[in-house]
């Protein structure tokens, strides 16, 4: 299944390759990777979508937390999070066309970014779904063009990730104690 | 504050590294090193010149693994950084401390295939516990301190340095570095009370308990805890390669080496174990070859202070992060004692079975390889007797004679698997070998970092005829520093372990690329370099032969030339469970 995994890291030169050099030599399979400065300068966040069961998340999320640059590793999937992708895509578009496709970005909450005769440009934003049910809307249409920011995620509520505290509590998958895998004794994953 | 003086990064630099008690740098300088090398002529610390930047970082290692301190070697841009890269790779493998200082172009150069310029922090980037590009020379004295203590906290390993030569001239000053504080590094140490408790429950009420102890043991300190809970409950302790002697082999509780080349019976305890406890190990595959079917009747309780060692290959039932030391000690206060008379009584019965093979039991069985293998000695060997030692028999005599108190270094293939298995280990930090990336190389030069850190203990290196040329190269630095090393030279004139695979695992090989007839006389080798060379060709000759290696005051090597077609047993083939094991040569084909 898709995990969706939070890294804070440290911004500086360089990071982004080690992170993606540890990615590729341990063979895990990453959906998307998006990367932003946070609220502190010196600290990125960097959304990851990553296909594989539980061990192979945990490992990765693992291995990442053991990079000194890392700064801290949430895996968001079994917790309660918002997520959002934005998307451009510029579509084939005759003038008499047009208004389905603007009657659509009102449906999905998009904007028309660009116009030429041939073709629309449009601007969607939204989670997972959303995104991939405009694109099945508009490929009659004849897609030319597509960008995709990739996930980026936050947890919903009060809960906050934030570095500095060393002392909060860390996700199971991230570092035991508490112990992983779950030591339950009785169900072990890997039995 | 009064402005400390104007010093170059360099001079910042070697100050840094005498602060760090640095006592000795393995390296080769060049171009983009003069600075360095120029600040480093003031020194506290002295530099030994290598004659193979892979040297260097294996004596780094070497030195690292015998004492405990971080090891540094020190090489140029370009090829000198690449010619590390072996030894870094081993390093990060091993969890072994050292600081690599690799030169680098100038900044401005950087990206512009400058003359010997290569991407050292994108090549090191998997292989190192970190890495840094220095960018202003007045930071030299905090990476520095950053990258001792990353190297030898937590689990230890290999931080480089890459140090553009324009740092290296740029002026700054010099301000001790702060005490480290890395936000995302923050190593667990004590163990997670409850989950002490758990193993300690699983422990008391356990039938047939296995202790499975790692390098982990020797990098914390831990023996005497280890011994102190084997004491209070009677649990027998096997040991993994690089584990071998945390726990002291002549203790009736000690099972020897456990996995692909252990004792059959650490592994059949292994196997028919119901609780395995396993500390400062990370399960690799010479160990758990099927990691599924790994202890499958066993609770496994997992130590090890790096979390991705847990879980990843073998399941852990109760998982403990932190430092070995401080968890056997709590676990050794809340343990109680099981009950297990029958396990032990078990245990006795498989060691009286299954003692360890000390040789071919009949030479008949082997003729068809010892016809192959006979004609295709070194030409140095014509007109010598019939090869007749066996190399177990090397390793007995020489644990007579040492009694576990040298510290010995094996290179990688059968001489290495005969050492860990036929040597007494007594002592901790004293079997220094390549386990996990498996080094052909690695034991010659990392006998001479240990014998530096480790002046007043007999140190010998064991090595094969193919892992020894891989670096005799340093035989120069053994003369001309005087390291009193030992090489037990064990040449049986052909790549023993892929010849002992093609025999045992591809059915109807032939020898392809295995037979090293082009060698050279070694002991006129040893001796064009200006050490003592001996041989031993018949059996009564290896015990004289040795003693006089190891009451030679300078270094030497002893050429023993071994039957050629000896092989490890017990073995575990890849892919089989630990009570699997091959214990004799197969049949020669076309015998019926």
């Amino acid at each position: 299944m898709r995990h969706v995994i939070s890294a804070l890291v440290e911004n500086r030169p360089g990071v982004l390759a080690k992170i993606a050099s540890l990615v590729r030599a341990r063979g895990y399979n990453i959906d998307s990777l998006s990367v932003g400065e946070t609220d502190d300068p010196s600290i990125s966040r960097m959304t990851f979508a990553v296909i594989g069961d539980d061990r192979i998340l945990e490992q990765v999320a693992k291995q990442l937390n053991r990079l000194v640059d890392v700064i801290k590793v949430v895996d968001f999937t079994n917790r309660d999070y918002v997520e959002r992708e934005l998307v451009l895509a510029k579509v084939n578009c005759k003038p008499g066309q047009r208004g389905q496709i603007i009657e659509l970005m009102d449906i999905f909450r998009g904007k028309i970014c660009d116009l030429s005769p041939e073709t629309i440009t449009v601007e969607v934003t939204g989670d997972e779904k959303k995104v991939e049910a405009l694109i099945e809307l508009l490929k009659p249409f004849g897609i030319r063009e597509i960008a995709r920011t990739g996930l980026v995620a936050l947890l919903r509520g009060d809960s906050k990730d934030r570095t500095g505290r060393r002392s909060a509590k860390k996700p199971p998958a991230a570092a035991p104690p508490p112990p992983s895998p779950p030591a339950s004794g009785e169900e072990s994953p890997f039995a | 504050m009064r402005q400390p003086p104007d010093m170059n990064g360099a001079e910042i630099l070697a100050r840094a590294l005498a602060d760090e008690g640095v006592e000795v740098i393995f390296g080769i300088p060049g171009g983009v090193t003069l600075p360095i090398m120029k600040a480093f002529e003031d020194a506290p610390f002295r530099f030994i010149l290598t004659r193979h930047e892979q040297g260097a970082a294996h004596m780094a290692e070497g030195y690292a693994r015998a004492t405990g301190r971080v090891g540094v070697c020190l090489a140029t841009s370009g090829p000198g950084a690449t010619n590390l890269i072996t030894g870094i790779a081993d390093a990060f493998m091993d969890s072994t401390p050292i600081v690599a200082i690799t030169g680098q172009v100038a900044t401005e150069k950087i990206g512009n295939d400058a003359f010997q310029e290569v991407d050292t922090i994108g090549l090191t980037a998997t292989i190192t516990k970190h890495n840094y590009l220095l960018r202003n020379a007045n930071d030299i004295p905090r990476i520095v301190k950053e990258a001792f203590y990353l190297a030898r906290t937590g689990r230890p390993g290999p931080v480089l340095l890459d140090i553009p030569v324009d740092i290296s001239r740029m002026t700054g000053h010099y301000r001790p570095g702060p005490a480290p504080r890395i936000r995302g590094y923050n190593p667990t140490l004590d163990g997670h009370p409850q989950q002490i408790r758990k193993a300690a429950e699983l422990l008391a009420e356990a039938a047939r308990p296995v202790l499975l102890a790692g390098q982990g043991i020797h990098i914390s300190g831990a023996s005497e805890e280890l011994r102190e809970l084997v004491e209070k409950t009677r649990i027998p302790v096997a040991t993994t390669l690089l584990g071998l002697g945390a726990f002291p082999e002549n203790h009736p509780l000690a099972l020897k080496m456990a996995g692909m080349h252990g004792t059959t019976y650490a592994n059949y305890a292994l196997h028919h174990a119901d609780v395995l406890l396993g500390v400062g190990t990370r399960f690799d595959d010479r160990v758990a070859s099927r990691p599924g079917e790994f202890a499958p009747r066993a609770k496994i309780i997992h130590i090890d202070i790096d979390p991705t060692s847990i879980g990843k290959s073998v399941r852990a039932d109760v998982p403990i992060v932190g430092d070995a030391k401080r968890i056997l000690k709590d676990l050794v206060k809340a343990v109680r004692p099981p009950r297990i008379g029958p396990w032990l009584k078990q245990i006795e019965e498989w060691k009286a079975q299954h003692p360890l093979p000390t040789g071919i039991p009949s030479p008949k069985d082997r003729r068809d390889f010892r016809n192959l293998l006979a004609p295709r000695q070194p030409w140095y060997m014509n007109g010598l007797p019939t090869r007749e030692i066996k190399p177990q028999q090397v390793i007995r005599i020489l644990d007579e004679l040492t009694r576990g108190e040298a510290i010995i270094t094996a290179d990688v293939g059968q001489h290495q698997m005969f050492a860990a298995q036929h040597l007494t280990h007594l002592r901790p930090r004293s079997f220094i070998s390549s386990g996990g990336l498996g080094t052909m190389g690695f034991g010659f030069p990392a006998a001479l970092g240990a014998k530096i850190g480790c002046p007043d203990r007999q140190v010998i290196s064991i090595s094969g005829d193919g892992s020894f040329q891989m670096n005799l190269q340093e035989l120069a630095v053994a003369a001309l520093n005087r390291i009193a090393v030992k090489i037990v030279l064990m040449n049986n004139g052909n790549l023993g372990m892929v010849r002992q695979w093609q025999e045992t695992v591809i059915p109807g090989a032939r020898y392809m690329g295995v037979i090293l007839c082009g060698s050279p006389d070694f002991v006129k080798l040893a001796e064009a370099y200006g050490l003592l060379g001996l041989r031993a060709v018949r059996n009564e000759e290896v015990r004289p032969v040795l003693e006089r290696l190891l009451q030679h005051p300078g270094p030497a090597l002893a050429d023993i030339q071994l039957v050629m077609e000896e092989n490890c047993y017990p073995m575990v083939p890849v892919g089989k469970n630990l009570d699997e094991a091959i214990v004799r040569d197969p049949e020669p084909p076309g015998e019926s």
